[in-house]
């Protein structure tokens, strides 16, 4: 068997039914392309999660207040009463391992420059915040511990601020209104862009938390307790001092369970990392189907393929062909067809991928791997799904086959 | 020793409910060099006798003897092998690839010869195997751009690629009117003069005078077998007028 001739045939063979090998490959087309966007999309979105989490800081703990379930992790929640700024103050002084802890307190609120105002969050934390953050501050500084002591008016303001209050020029010095109450900026952080929720992390104004409870909110009660553990190590141990002090803080009874809730940053991460891979798998697993029924198209053309070329075969056998040759001449078209819907995939995957990447403000992520798979995948699909065709042509029987009109 | 021999051959169609025998004990000897047709009326066994000498078909039972060996025993794949190189097939239907160039379709039987041959060789081999149907000019034609003689000179071109020992014909002119018919039964008695041995199924007396035996089967039962008189188709054309000289040729049968 010239087996060189083989590819050349099928090529010939598809050539003579353009339009039914387009529309035929139409369907791996589409399940391959489906694959790669999916995957490519889900790598992206996996990859900022994986960089979100090293924004959100270095050996950070989070105590929430109140009891919450670990899975569904919402940094916003937490409603409960439960963490006083006290409690942070203790945290800290108490706890050897902690080197900073911020009472978090949140509003939204409007602020106002001049005829501008903007709708944003107010942020009440701890002079150590930035370091508990790793937050570069861009221009001027952050507020002082005597501005938290004196809950001065101050305020240190994110890159989203400049852009809308002041239009990309220096706010440093000048005054934003809030309810009538003015804070003087003197601070602008350095841009972070979006965070693990999907909001923008600079649209922010930060004020000494007493400002925050006193003047702002009219809270009593911190939101969140950011807390920054001196290394990696003491990670755990800091938990479990932060718990068993938190407990005695609040005169918890042994049976009592927690009425807050210590989370590390890995926590966070797992979760949100979990989520990402749950919907890249979700959402491949749906391509895959499409790439399935894409599959049982080719299947379906090449049935019919086989009984129109009922006669080829026949001849084909008449004049020295063996079943295995004839078997193998109608795999390798379906393979053939099969690798040109997986490599049209690739193309129109990567074109989708940059398209919704670029409309949804996504990063997207191309692996070699993902397309060598889509491919590999794509050729077992003609595989498989080619076998049965091909089986049936190489059973013909050859004077049947010939005399078939 | 012959060709082709067979011995007591019969070939019984088990339908389940009906057994049918399409054979019923065929004795047939063919030598070197002849050009045999084989006639009979549909339904007496000339196109599974066909089958069985082309090794399309197993016999029942009985033994098939081709150059000396008994290949009714053989396996699929040495059956395969045989159709490639040793036997020659031309259909009534004259069963070209479409959309296939000449050149193309007579190059398939070299594509599953068991030695591999050069592609360079393979496009020489083919290209010769057209130019002795006198086709040399019509290489990259496909099917739908040749007439029926053509496509059936295709057809011969391709049975004689692969150098065969004997050309089974089954009703090479069925398809074909009586002028065409005759310019390829010329071809056949050409190839015949030059050592090749011819194995032609019809069932028009007016095709099988140009062979030199007839044999002729009724019921699955050879019923004759005759040398004639060997008309040739290179006279037959040259003495083409019309119609009416092709009716009394009709009319005058067989010579035997």
């Amino acid at each position: 068997m010239k087996w060189s001739a083989v590819p050349y045939s099928a090529l010939r063979a598809m050539k003579r039914n353009m339009m039914r090998t387009i529309l035929t490959t139409l369907g791996i087309i589409i399940g391959v392309a489906a694959v790669i966007t999916m995957v490519g999309l889900g790598q992206g979105a996996s990859a900022e999660v994986e960089e979100q989490v090293n924004r959100l800081g270095q050996n950070v703990v989070l105590v929430f207040p109140g009891e919450r379930s670990l899975g569904g992790v919402s940094i916003g929640g937490g409603s409960a009463n439960t963490l006083t700024v006290e409690d942070a103050i203790a945290l800290k002084e108490e706890i050897p391992e902690v080197i900073a802890a911020s009472p978090e307190v949140r509003s939204q609120r409007v602020i106002v420059h001049g005829n501008q105002n903007w709708f944003t969050r107010i942020y009440g934390q701890s002079a150590d915040y930035l370091q508990i953050r790793q937050w570069p501050i861009e221009s001027g500084e952050m507020f002082t511990e005597e501005d938290v002591e004196r809950a001065s008016l101050v305020a240190v303001v994110g890159q989203t601020i400049v852009d809308e209050l002041f239009e990309g020029a220096d706010p440093i010095g000048e005054t934003i209104r809030v309810r009538g109450l003015p804070l003087e900026i003197i601070g602008v952080l350095s841009r972070k862009g979006m965070s693990l929720m999907g909001s923008v992390q600079d649209d922010i104004v930060i004020v000494p938390y007493t400002t925050g409870f006193q003047r702002i909110s009219g809270r009593t009660h911190a939101m969140v307790i950011n807390i920054q553990v001196f290394n990696q190590q003491s990670m755990e141990i800091a938990q479990q001092k932060i718990t068993d002090l938190l407990r005695e803080r609040h005169r918890l009874a042994p049976d009592q369970e927690n009425d807050f809730t210590v989370q590390t940053q890995e926590d966070v991460a797992q979760a949100a990392t979990e989520t990402s891979r749950v919907m890249t798998w979700l959402l491949a697993s749906i391509a895959a189907i499409s790439l399935f029924v894409g599959g049982i198209g080719i299947m379906n053309v090449m049935l019919v393929s086989v009984t129109e070329r009922t006669r080829e075969v026949g001849l084909r056998l008449a004049v020295g062909a063996r079943e295995p040759d004839v078997l193998l001449q109608f795999l390798i078209e379906s393979i053939i067809l099969c690798l040109l819907g997986g490599l049209g995939g690739i193309l129109l995957g990567i074109f989708a991928t940059e398209m919704i990447a670029s409309y949804a403000g996504w990063p997207a992520l191309f692996s070699t791997e993902a397309m060598v798979v889509a491919v590999t995948v794509s050729a077992a699909v003609g595989l498989f799904f080619g076998f049965y065709p091909a089986w049936k042509a190489s059973r013909l029987d050859p004077i049947v086959a010939l005399r078939r009109e | 020793m012959s060709l082709i021999k067979l011995k007591a051959i019969t070939r019984v169609y088990d339908t389940g409910s009906v057994k049918v025998e399409a054979l019923r004990g065929i004795d047939l000897e063919i030598g070197q060099g002849e050009f045999v047709a084989i006639m009979g009326a549909s339904g007496s066994g000339k196109s599974t006798m066909m089958n069985v000498l082309g090794c399309l078909d197993k016999p029942t039972a009985g033994n098939y003897y081709l150059n000396g060996e008994d290949v009714s025993e053989f396996s699929k794949k040495r059956l395969a092998s045989l159709r490639n190189q040793t036997l020659g097939f031309v259909f009534q239907a004259f069963h070209l690839l479409p959309r296939t160039s000449a050149l193309e379709n007579v190059e398939l039987p070299l594509l599953y010869r068991e030695d591999e041959l050069s592609w360079k060789e393979i496009h020489k081999r083919a290209k010769e195997s057209l130019e002795i149907v006198g086709l040399g000019d019509r290489l990259d034609h496909t099917p739908n751009e040749l007439s029926g003689g053509q496509k059936q000179r295709v057809a011969i071109a391709r049975a004689l690629v692969t150098r065969p020992d004997v050309l089974l014909a089954d009703e090479p002119t069925g398809n074909l009117d009586s002028r065409t018919s005759l310019e390829i039964i010329d071809i056949m008695q050409s190839l015949n003069r030059d050592g090749l041995t011819i194995l032609m199924v019809t069932h028009e007396p007016d095709i099988a005078k140009f062979a030199e035996r007839v044999v002729t089967l009724r019921d699955g039962l050879i019923r004759s077998d005759k040398m004639i008189e060997q008309y040739s188709a290179t006279d037959a054309i040259e003495n083409w007028k019309d119609e009416d000289e092709t009716e009394a040729e009709l009319q005058n049968g067989l010579r035997i």
